[in-house]
């Protein structure tokens, strides 16, 4: 059975007329790497809440059909039991900071605390997950003396150390340098293959064809569009309705009006756009 | 009333001498800066995270003041003119648009930088309406901007300073978060300002964006400028580029792997070496 069991998913904020989420179904298998992608207001933040039960303990609202992590109802727990299996890092990453910590050491360390692993345990494992998201050298720097891709990657690494089951990113590197951005797709693509399951919300589609292995297109509160990501990216559909595309897809659909582009298939990544123009 | 005279455009030179600046904290995060900055440039800022880019931009509003070294707006150096002085010449819209916003809707909001440098009604009320147009607000007005999404409150942001009508204009990581469609609003926003002969400084991740919309391209690296040139120049330096985090855009990258003659940045020249090939 699916690791992850979104089952007719309807949801309404308090106060509001249209359901941000609606007739949503989705099943991921333990281990895989889903990229969900859409237009803004499209509910990708709203997606993330659900599964990590946000949507609907802490939001209220009315929600409708099933979401199911490893079995469990999220209906049937508590927000502080779905977390100790699900870790969402917040898409604005200024204000994910716990205010407690007085080094980026402590403040990466504060969810193993409160869960009780022991202190040598907890070293190691801060340590590692420091040097994964490559901020080792901030470790006894204050959280709020920090750079906006600092700070994100505090926010990541807080997430990453508790090795939640299924992790969820809503953005993780919208503020990231360019080759940091790469970086931390290949380390959440390592994630995948020990086990973890990753639902992330990207823009940046070069990266998730590389590292994804599917693709959730949404809009307007549905899936729009499902698939790997060489068909999802590149699928005309996708492009008529404001999806945002790769420089190499959009040039190669110019170069194919000109017929200089002679492949069937239109590229996302740059090894397909050089195969399909050499 | 939204031209920038002769006289004005010529004063407006950001001109940054020998810049160091530390952090309380001891951290200096400029490490001695040399720039020149004409009136009517639009110039892309790049580099890893902590390079100190927004340090470096906070000192052209004057929000952080030089250790050593002197940073000029025109003819004011910055260390004698408040904060509330220098807005009337450089506008600058935050990293994290939460720092910078505080009204309890958008047309407030939006309203009160305009406002604060004293003209009269009928400009304010024209350059708000501007704004708003430009960044597709108007119909959000009475909204409460922490009702928004983060990518909204962004826009509300950039509406707010650009409404300032200031000769220099900054956005810090404008498009983070952003869709096809609001990257296109502001990459709008980026050539009306530009036609009426403002600066326009950007930091920027996005270097397919920086690529498509920017003349000269600035990289940092540790407090330090590594690159500064041409966009295409700069932006082709895939070795150098790389000790700052940065990533030449993906279709000059394309145009490396095929071995066209030229450095490439956008998809017209992409299609035109193809085609000369
Ligand atoms: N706390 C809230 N209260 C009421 N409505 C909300 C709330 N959060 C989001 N919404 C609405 O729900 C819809 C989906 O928003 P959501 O933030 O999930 O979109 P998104 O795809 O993450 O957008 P973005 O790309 O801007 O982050 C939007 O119409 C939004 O206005
Ligand atoms: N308030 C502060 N106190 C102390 N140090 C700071 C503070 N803000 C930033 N720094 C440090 O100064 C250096 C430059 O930071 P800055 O914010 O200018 O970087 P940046 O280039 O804008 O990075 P990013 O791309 O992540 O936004 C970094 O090492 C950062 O940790
Ligand atoms: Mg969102
Ligand atoms: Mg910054």
């Amino acid at each position: 059975m699916a690791f992850v069991n979104l089952q007719n998913l309807a949801y309404k904020y308090p106060l509001t007329k249209t359901n941000a989420l609606e007739n949503i179904n989705l099943q991921v298998r333990e281990g895989e790497f889903v990229a969900v992608i859409g237009p803004n207001g499209a509910g990708k933040s709203t997606l993330c809440y659900a599964l990590a039960g946000f949507v609907p303990h802490f939001f209220k609202g009315e929600i409708s059909g099933e979401i199911e992590v490893d079995g469990r109802k999220s209906g049937e727990s508590t927000l502080d039991e779905w977390v100790l299996n699900v870790g969402l890092a917040f898409q604005n990453p200024f204000n994910q900071i716990s205010g407690a910590k007085y080094t980026v050491f402590e403040e990466i360390a504060f969810g193993l605390e409160n869960i009780g692993v022991p202190r040598d345990e907890m070293k190691t494992r801060v340590e590692e997950a420091m040097s994964l998201t490559g901020i080792s050298d901030l470790a006894d720097r204050s959280p709020y003396s920090l750079s906006g891709g600092q700070q994100q990657r505090v926010a990541l690494t807080s997430i990453l150390v508790m090795r939640p089951r299924l992790l969820v990113l809503d953005e993780p590197t919208s503020q990231m340098d360019p080759i940091g951005t790469r970086e931390v797709f290949g380390v959440v693509r390592r994630m995948a293959e020990e086990g973890m399951t990753v639902v992330m919300v990207e823009h940046k589609m070069e990266w998730i064809a590389h590292f994804a292995d599917r693709v959730i297109a949404l809009k307007e509160g549905q899936i729009f569009l499902e698939g790997t990501p060489g068909d999802v990216l590149t699928s005309d559909v996708l492009i008529e309705n404001g999806f945002g595309i790769s420089r190499y897809t959009s040039v190669a659909r110019e170069a194919k009006k000109q017929g200089l582009w002679k492949k069937e298939k239109l590229p996302v990544t740059l090894d397909e756009a050089v195969e399909g123009f050499k | 009333m939204l031209h920038v005279s002769l006289f004005k455009r010529n004063i407006m030179n950001i001109n940054i001498k020998d810049l160091r600046f530390a952090y309380p904290t001891g951290l200096e995060a400029l490490k001695g800066i040399n720039l020149a900055i004409d009136s009517g440039e639009q110039v892309a800022i790049v580099g890893q995270n902590g390079a100190g880019k927004t340090t470096l931009v906070r000192h052209f509003n004057g929000l952080l003041k030089p250790a050593s070294g002197s940073v000029s707006i025109g003819d004011w150096d910055t260390t004698k003119y408040s904060v509330a002085k220098l807005a009337s010449r450089v506008g600058y819209v935050f990293q994290n648009p939460d720092e910078q916003l505080f009204s309890r809707d958008v047309l407030t909001e939006v309203s009160f930088g305009p406002r604060n440098l004293g003209y009269e009604k009928t400009k304010v009320d024209e350059l708000v309406k501007r704004a708003l147009a430009l960044t597709e607000l108007s119909e959000k007005t009475g909204t409460n901007p922490y009702d928004l999404s983060p990518t909204w409150r962004k826009m509300v942001a950039l509406a707010s300073i650009i409404a300032m009508d200031t000769p220099i204009v900054i956005f810090d990581e404008p498009t983070t978060g952003q869709d096809a469609m609001n990257v296109a609003r502001i990459a709008n926003v980026i050539a009306v300002l530009k036609r009426e002969g403002k600066t326009v400084i950007t930091i920027t991740h996005d270097i397919d964006f920086c690529a498509e919309n920017f003349e000269r391209v600035i990289a940092l690296a540790d407090g330090r400028v590594l690159l500064d040139g041409p966009a295409r120049e700069v932006l082709g330096e895939e070795e150098t580029l790389a000790q700052t985090y940065v990533e030449p855009p993906q279709l000059t990258r394309l145009g490396k792997k095929l071995g066209l003659k030229e450095i490439v940045t956008t998809q017209e020249e992409f299609i035109k070496a193809v085609v000369q090939d």
